[in-house]
């Protein structure tokens, strides 16, 4: 029984990640695709909104690592070991882009030296959730090769396909996309709306677009992605459900509501993940030889399932009122100094 | 040995990214609370000050944190395929803790003036008890690596996995108390030091005396309990893993009356260590309470269940000479609070604590030398050995520069940072802070 819970756990730190860390990645990506003209207030109010919450964020991914090395060690390791090159270059992404966001803000002193912490929190906020969702993509290629000899197989091309690349694009359009929307709530004058809606507008065609080129490389690779997606009543469903609120969200964005549309936004990447995820379930890993790692029979031992099932239970008792009260606060208390400067 | 090095390089940069992000909270909601309670603004700046350094600390702590774990499988991945659910426990644990401790430091980094002040400094107060508590846990998973309990090995296979057991394995407590106590005395020793040297340069004398006090009471306090702590530590070691203990003295010879070798250098060729000082029967003292009881020396562990020697010896030797030369200058911090108010303004008694500033450190760094060294060849006591445990990827040197760059990059910018930071200070504190709200 704790297996679903602990399961369930992974898919919601997976889904939160997602959803919180893509659009804390997605405001580096914007910043990237912001005039010079414009940095510096898209930069103020962005930290402004991310500031206070972006440590907790991070946080989801730890727990996801933390849930598959304890829960599921089979799985942990071969990904670990075969995956290891995208996995350094994504550690490498998170290092500089957590140092550059913690430097540009307690740099006491003020000079050119806010140009280089921007540089390196823009680009690394653009790498880490590439190498993410190459990772994410090579999980489910049936590129991972246990068996290889060679270098380049075992742990080059294991991730450096077309389809892996393609699905770390769409990961990064959606972080983008994620972030824009999430910034128009925030933003101060109308002027600003529009901005905003531009680039979550520019966004959302990246998404679509590096979202054909994923369908397009799977063919290029061969990996039946339309049968996954469409092969099953879930998966057009959430396909519909997904597509529908996209529309619905539009039509409020011009009407100027703020707060659903983000909503509506973490719903669509819910469904993604629930496509994504549903048709394999339990597996997560395809190997090259046909085989699967699943989260059923590579589970690690009863007792230590059980273990981590309590801890996360227990620890969500702890965290989630302290985080929602901790986003509440911030949101409400936002406003109002808006309105009193 | 690539692998090794790469993961001591990271543990040994996170031990101290940790150690002050988890002691510094402690230090902040002591002068927040004088601040709240006399409403003297310079402790309210102070509070402030120390609170931008535990969130850099703790943001980079983060982060060679979450490295970590991502390393433990990138390198060790047949460790962690048997050990992740055995040990896993306090990690599980520790995700939790960490995650309150990042939702506290977001209330209160965020929270000035916002909250009711007794709810503000309370969050405070848990961003340092939740990291501290994920301080333990850790140290708790590394202390099974010393002493495995909590499963049956069976022809290979791990059997009646007790994450529990595992994580209340016999020497997590006497190693959790040595790190967290080692932790106050280094960190307090070096925020001590720092502030004591503005003093010496007389910038901002008040605000940095205020910092100094609070500081270094902590380090001084934590110097003087260590040796208990250590002593605890050291019995258990040479109940669980009496080949470490024997290479921490460079102890060849099992025999009654066993000697307390102190210094010296440890001859590997004909067993024996040339020019050390030793005390007959302290070693067997000291580990059983008896001058007679031969305590096992290396003659009896066999040559291929060794650990490297000098290696474990001097950083073992260097531990405890600065534990005790801290413990030292605590004794003379105390005489200066009890009878010799005038020494604080004296040059010569601030540049002791300067000197003392990165004492700590090395001792927690040498330390930890001498439990993982001292621990090889085995990764898991008596069971695994370390080079069946790494990953077979080839070329891992590569990746061992790599991170060797991005870590020495990574300590110049902070330390960088925290000179502007405190650079600064005349700047950001030395005006009537305008009061807001």
């Amino acid at each position: 029984m704790m297996i679903y819970v602990v399961m369930g756990f992974l898919w919601l730190a997976l889904l939160l990640y997602l959803v919180m860390g893509g659009a804390d990645f997605g405001a580096g990506i914007v910043e990237l695709f912001t005039s010079n003209a414009n940095k510096n207030r898209t930069r103020r109010i962005m930290y402004n909104a991310i500031g206070p919450i972006w440590e907790a964020n991070h946080m989801w991914l730890i727990i996801a690592i933390v849930i598959l090395f304890v829960g599921f060690p089979v799985i942990y390791t071969t990904m670990s070991t075969y995956l290891h090159i995208p996995l350094v270059i994504m550690l490498m992404g998170i290092i500089a882009r957590g140092t550059a966001l913690t430097f540009r803000n307690y740099d006491a002193v003020t000079d050119n030296m806010q140009a280089v912490y921007n540089k390196i929190f823009v680009y690394s906020s653009f790498i880490t959730p590439l190498f993410l969702g190459i990772i994410a993509g090579s999980a489910v290629s049936g590129r991972i090769d246990t068996g290889a000899t060679d270098f380049m197989t075992a742990y080059v091309y294991s991730w450096l396909n077309w389809f892996s690349v393609a699905i770390g694009f769409f990961t990064v359009a959606l972080c983008g996309f994620l972030a824009a929307i999430y910034l128009i709530g925030e933003a101060q004058d109308p002027e600003e709306t529009r901005r905003f809606i531009r680039k979550a507008r520019f966004m959302n065609i990246a998404a679509v677009v590096a979202g054909g080129l994923v369908f397009i490389a799977s063919v290029e690779e061969k990996i039946p992605l339309v049968q996954w997606v469409f092969g099953n009543i879930i998966g057009i469903l959430a396909v519909s459900a997904a597509s529908l609120s996209l529309g619905v969200m539009w039509y409020l964005i011009i009407k100027g509501k703020r707060f659903i549309i983000r909503v509506l936004a973490g719903f669509q990447m819910t469904m993604i993940l629930l496509t994504t995820t549903y048709k394999h379930y339990p597996n997560i890993v395809i190997l090259k030889n046909g085989g699967y790692l699943s989260l059923l029979a590579d589970r690690g031992a009863d007792k230590a399932i059980e273990g981590l099932g309590i801890a996360l239970l227990l620890g969500s008792l702890f965290i989630l009122p302290a985080l929602g009260y901790l986003i509440y606060s911030f949101q409400r208390k936002d406003k109002g100094d808006v309105a009193g400067h | 040995m690539a692998a090794r090095s790469q993961m001591a390089l990271s543990l040994g940069f996170h031990i101290i990214f940790s150690c002050i992000g988890m002691v510094m909270p402690f230090f902040m909601a002591v002068s927040h609370f004088m601040y709240l309670k006399t409403n003297n603004l310079i402790y309210q700046n102070v509070t402030k000050a120390w609170s931008k350094g535990v969130a850099i600390f703790f943001a980079t702590g983060a982060v060679s944190g979450t490295v970590l774990s991502f390393e433990l499988g990138l390198l060790w991945p047949t460790f962690m395929k048997h050990a992740g659910p055995i040990f896993g426990m306090p990690f599980s644990l520790e995700g939790t803790a960490f995650f309150i401790e990042a939702i506290a430091l977001g209330f209160f980094l965020y929270g000035w003036d916002r909250f009711n002040k007794w709810f503000h400094w309370f969050t405070g107060v848990i961003v340092g008890i939740s990291g501290l508590t994920s301080g333990i846990l850790v140290v708790a998973a590394n202390a099974w690596m010393n002493s495995p309990t909590g499963f049956t090995l069976v022809n290979g296979k791990y059997t009646d996995i007790d994450p529990i057991k595992a994580m209340f394995n016999p020497a997590w407590f006497s190693q959790a108390l040595h790190m967290c106590v080692a932790a106050f005395a280094a960190t307090g020793f070096a925020v001590a030091g720092v502030h004591a040297l503005m003093i010496l340069r007389k910038r901002n004398v008040d605000f940095h005396m205020r910092s100094f006090k609070i500081a270094a009471i902590f380090g001084v306090v934590a110097a003087i309990l260590q040796p208990l702590s250590g002593d605890i530590s050291a019995k258990m070691v040479a109940k669980r893993q009496p080949a470490k203990l024997a290479a921490m003295e460079a102890h060849f010879k099992t025999e009654p009356y066993s000697p307390l070798i102190i210094g010296g250098i440890p001859d590997v060729k004909n067993k024996k260590v040339d020019y050390a000082i030793e005390l007959p029967g302290m070693l067997s003292f000291m580990v059983y309470d008896d001058f007679k009881t031969p305590v096992k020396g290396l003659d009896q562990i066999p040559l291929a269940d060794q650990p490297p020697i000098a290696v474990t010896h001097y950083a073992f030797q260097l531990m405890v000479g600065l534990g005790m030369a801290m413990m030292a200058l605590g004794v003379v911090y105390l005489i200066a609070l009890a009878k010799k108010k005038s020494w604080f303004s004296k040059a010569w008694f601030l540049k002791l604590f300067i000197a003392a500033t990165p004492l700590g450190f090395i001792a927690v760094e040498a330390g930890w030398t001498v439990t993982e060294v001292g621990r090889q060849p085995w990764i898991i006591q008596g069971v695994m050995r370390t080079a069946d445990a790494v990953t077979p990827m080839p070329g891992i040197g590569y990746s061992f520069y790599l991170f060797t760059a991005v870590y020495f990059t990574l300590s110049i910018a902070v330390t960088f940072l925290l000179y502007r930071q405190i650079k600064m200070v005349p700047v950001l504190y030395d005006h009537e802070p305008t009061v807001t709200n």
